[in-house]
């Protein structure tokens, strides 16, 4: 394309947006709630698999050794555990390792505690598992309830799969309500470029008669819905940038939610800004895109 | 001579059932001058619009130029109409830009050199006689000249053909005949003219080819003619 033309397209479409301006309004309105609320949805999808990951991390399973077994029992259990799939790593722990991490817990008591069990140490060895992944931990500890020399299996059953579903779900209506708004600002968008193709048709008209290819009566609709989409990511960007400047300023870090671990501002804010204004420009182009081949039938 | 356009055996017959075109055969040379008369709903719209593809036929072969234009695909159509300017009886001109402007969009939809464009624009409007009126908009000229302003927009990008579809259906009798003088300037520059008219002095005086149309047949085609109807 020429300089002269691209120059020609890019004031066309700009004096277009002025021209509607009361429907460029409603759509650029449409295109900031959107993208607005997109942002929100996103950061908290986002933040939420992040926490999730984080949580799933912390999942452990506790495999308690039932009390009699001795050493040879142990070393055979052990072996058993190291054959299962789906392991991240085994951790052996003996019962006087088990009540010196209690007598660290109890702080000041701790040593009264350290006392009283000194001679008679209640607690089980214990072998502890991390899976590769936290929908492995139920299938293992079905296997290794199984193994001789288990007195029990932990691992907050109820939490962990409380989380994954809750995780899953989340993420699942999050996406639908992005897609959901995504067609609606694309709807008003299109819309609004009808009109503009409607107030317009002379000319078009006259443009297809004096062979005017096809793409450089598209171009300026492009460029009208492009700046649409621009337009309406300002204020979703700067409200996402300030929004969770200030969130992650007096969330992350606070004893108030300590296993709440926000992703860093940076790049994590920027990084969404970048895709509002991707999307926006997405929703602005595929909605003139809509209207051009349907009202020119070019 | 070199055919410009050739029609066979082309038939039209819209969705709502009209026939406009039942069975045209047609050759007009390069250079020519002709005028397509015959009563309302004949068929004359019909046919002009085959020429610069506005209408495609139902059945039958349209070359311009030695182009089919059933072959033609539709990215090429563009450049089939730039060999073509096409007149209106209504003008067809944009009401917010002015004389130069409306000329020029010619030239600018077809990204012309923005130098060429100025130079040549100033040219043809000299060419209708509204060089004095560049920086009017069309509601401040007459009938006439605005009509003046729609052929200097048709032949500004010298096209091969100029098609007018009864293009001073709407002016004065002296005005007309300005209008006919220009079409003649055109034509004797070899550009072929073909005009779908409905007024009976024009054809009668001008004594050109005439193709009669009645029910969106040719019923008669004579060089030299007359309108051939009552006025």
């Amino acid at each position: 394309m020429k300089l002269s033309t691209a120059r020609r397209h890019i004031i066309e479409g700009s004096r277009n947006i002025i021209r509607n301006s009361w429907m460029t309004v409603a759509s650029v309105g449409a295109v900031t709630t959107t993208l607005i609320l997109v942002g929100i949805f996103l950061a908290l999808i986002l933040n939420l698999n992040q926490v999730a990951e984080n949580i799933e991390q912390d999942v452990q399973m506790s495999v308690y050794v039932e009390l009699g077994a001795g050493e040879e029992e142990v070393e055979e259990l052990e072996s058993n555990l190291n054959e299962l799939s789906n392991v991240r790593s085994i951790e052996y722990s003996s019962k006087e390792e088990e009540l010196n991490k209690l007598i660290e817990d109890m702080g000041e008591s701790g040593d009264e505690w350290g006392m009283m069990f000194e001679d008679s140490n209640p607690l089980n060895d214990v072998f502890i598992i991390k899976a590769s992944d936290a929908n492995y931990y139920k299938s293992l500890s079905n296997q290794v309830k199984e193994m001789d020399y288990v007195d029990d299996v932990d691992y907050s059953q109820a939490t962990v799969e409380r989380l994954l579903t809750f995780n899953k779900y989340a993420r699942y209506i999050g996406l639908g309500f992005i897609t959901a708004l995504l067609f609606t600002a694309i709807f008003l968008i299109s819309n609004t470029i009808r009109m503009t193709i409607i107030a317009r048709q002379n000319e078009i008209g006259i443009m297809k008669l004096v062979g005017a290819k096809n793409s450089f009566i598209r171009w300026p609709f492009f460029i009208e819905g492009m700046l649409m989409g621009v337009i309406g990511s300002i204020i979703p960007i700067a409200l996402v940038l300030a929004g969770y400047y200030y969130l992650y300023d007096n969330v992350d870090g606070r004893n108030l939610l300590p296993f709440v671990e926000l992703l860093p501002f940076n790049p994590f804010a920027w990084q969404l800004s970048l895709l509002l204004l991707g999307l926006g420009v997405f929703i602005g182009i595929w909605g003139s895109v809509m209207s051009v081949r349907k009202f020119l039938k070019v | 001579m070199t055919s410009m356009i050739k029609m066979k055996k082309v038939f039209k017959v819209y969705k709502n059932g009209v026939t406009a075109l039942n069975g045209v055969d047609v050759n007009i040379e390069q250079g020519d001058f002709v005028y397509v008369v015959g009563p309302s709903g004949a068929g004359k719209t019909s046919f002009v619009k085959m020429m610069y593809r506005e209408e495609v036929p139902s059945k039958g072969e349209v070359y311009i130029n030695g182009v089919e234009l059933g072959t033609l695909k539709k990215k090429d159509v563009p450049f089939l109409r730039r060999d073509i300017g096409v007149i209106f009886q209504d003008f067809k001109l944009l009401q917010r830009k002015s004389v130069y402007e409306n000329v020029a969009f010619a030239l600018e939809v077809i990204e012309e050199n923005p130098k060429k464009i100025r130079r040549r624009v100033m040219n043809v409007l000299d060419q209708v006689g509204l060089k004095h009126k560049a920086r009017f908009i069309p509601a401040q000229l007459s009938g006439g000249e605005q009509q003046r302003v729609a052929i200097a927009r048709a032949i500004v990008n010298n096209p091969k053909v100029v098609i007018a579809d009864e293009p001073t259906g709407n002016l004065d009798p002296e005005t007309s005949w300005g209008i006919m003088r220009t079409f003649e300037d055109i034509n004797s520059s070899g550009t072929t003219v073909i005009m779908a008219t409905h007024s009976k002095d024009i054809v009668d005086k001008m004594k050109k080819r005439v193709i009669a149309m009645e029910n969106g047949q040719i019923v008669r085609d004579e060089q030299q003619g007359e309108y051939g109807y009552e006025a």
